[in-house]
């Protein structure tokens, strides 16, 4: 989906922001909690996968991506991924938040669990296919004009655009399916490499960019 | 789009979200303390750094690594969480890598460990796939122009960890000094590894 989360190419933002050495894992004390609570729950609690949560980090408000950083982001992605698999009621923190700081607030009911249906075939994301790859290494690709209303890893930078197969990865679960439990979907996944001035025009910097892509985001260039 | 005056800090967010999952017995607060002191001292840029040490000094090691950085990797006990399918990136005189994730911030935990705030900033993400040079200008690195820059979008379920070129004047340094010098940015492609 276009959302918040797809920055590829994005203008607007300014300096990036310069390295600092021995910077900690964890800002504040909050930031590991959030982590730890994601990643404890998504799976065991939630009964959610990885690409559902990236889905659930890309399905946010723009202000609840930004404002509070990365652990934020992912606090309120693991909030989603509990309220939509029914473990939290909506707006159950919301409601804790505000009583623990003295307001009178009626917090909702502990609702009926309502997991996915779902057990992985296998550990992790790659599988085993028994088709061949459609591309091979120094095939001409174009992507395609894909813009779903569900997830994709296809970045809005790199829609529409020819470059050259550099690789054949192994077979990866297709997140666009994965993520919303509509099955794993595996196919193979190719490196491919774009001119800088493919992506950005003629003015562009000089530079090949790759990315990752899984086969059923390309056609044969012709 | 504007910002609720009333809205909720995320520390406070993370409290509540912390007492309503532990009231009913869902997390355990013990469990992740032991979770987060993981990625606080095990897991972090020195298994990446003795990978890269390695490599600078066994030409067996480093021919294995960047023909299957995976299995290379795994060799020397480092797997997990976002590392099913690593590939190493060698710097060159020729060419500089550098790598990003444009759709959320992927990044080789079981080498590196949690990604560096510049890393999962918007303008990184943003930027370094259209103008990486201007941007690793930015960051203090000035990659010379005849040298061609590479970017690496890890948009799929491949992590990438960049082999720095070995720095002048280690000829004689034991993999465990080398080790110490090699810093998480250089393993990004957003700076480079210095004797000094």
């Amino acid at each position: 989906m276009d959302s918040i989360a797809d920055l590829g190419g994005m203008q607007g933002w300014g300096r990036v922001r310069v390295p600092a050495a021995d910077e900690p894992p964890f800002a504040e004390p909050w930031e590991g909690r959030a982590f730890a609570m994601t990643v404890l729950t998504m799976g065991r609690i939630s009964g959610r996968n990885l690409d559902a949560f990236r889905h659930a980090l890309a399905r946010l408000h723009p202000v609840d991506y930004l404002v509070d950083g990365y652990y934020g982001r992912w606090l309120h992605a693991a909030e989603l991924m509990l309220t939509d698999s029914s473990i939290l009621g909506p707006g159950a923190v919301d409601a804790r938040a505000r009583r623990n700081g003295g307001e009178t607030v009626t917090e909702p009911g502990v609702p009926e669990p309502d997991k996915p249906d779902y057990t992985p075939t296998a550990a992790g994301s790659l599988r085993e296919v028994e088709q061949a790859p459609a591309f091979a290494e120094g095939d001409a690709v174009r992507t395609l004009d894909l813009h779903p209303v569900g997830p994709t890893k296809l970045p809005g930078y790199l829609r529409r655009r020819t470059g050259t197969v550099t690789a054949v990865c192994p077979a990866h679960v297709l997140p666009d399916t994965n993520a919303v439990f509509a099955g794993e979907n595996a196919q193979h996944v190719y490196t491919v490499a774009f001119t800088s001035a493919e992506l950005w025009g003629p003015g562009a910097e000089e530079f090949t960019l790759h990315a990752e892509l899984f086969e059923s985001y390309l056609e044969a260039a012709a | 789009m504007s910002i609720p005056p009333d809205r909720i800090p995320p520390a406070l967010r993370t409290e509540a979200l912390e007492q309503l999952l532990t009231e009913r017995g869902l997390v355990d607060p013990s469990v992740m303390e032991r979770f987060i002191a993981t990625y606080e001292r095990d897991v972090g840029p020195l298994n990446g750094a003795r990978v890269v040490a390695r490599a600078w000094t066994d030409p067996g090691y480093r021919a294995a690594l960047l023909c299957d950085g995976t299995a290379a990797i795994e060799e020397m006990g480092f797997s997990g969480p976002q590392g099913e399918h690593i590939v190493v990136l060698e710097q060159s005189e020729e060419v500089h890598h550098v790598v990003v994730c444009t759709l959320c911030s992927c990044y080789p935990w079981p080498v590196l460990g949690l990604p560096p705030s510049w890393y999962k900033d918007p303008a990184y993400r943003a930027r370094v796939v259209r103008e990486p040079r201007t941007v690793l200008s930015e960051m203090g690195l000035d990659v010379p122009p005849e040298r061609r820059i590479e970017v690496w979008d890890s948009s799929a379920e491949v992590r990438y960890l960049v082999l720095p070129q070995r720095p002048a004047g280690t000829g004689s340094w034991d993999a465990d000094a080398l080790a110490g010098i090699v810093t998480r940015d250089a393993m990004v492609g957003v700076a480079e590894v210095s004797a000094a």
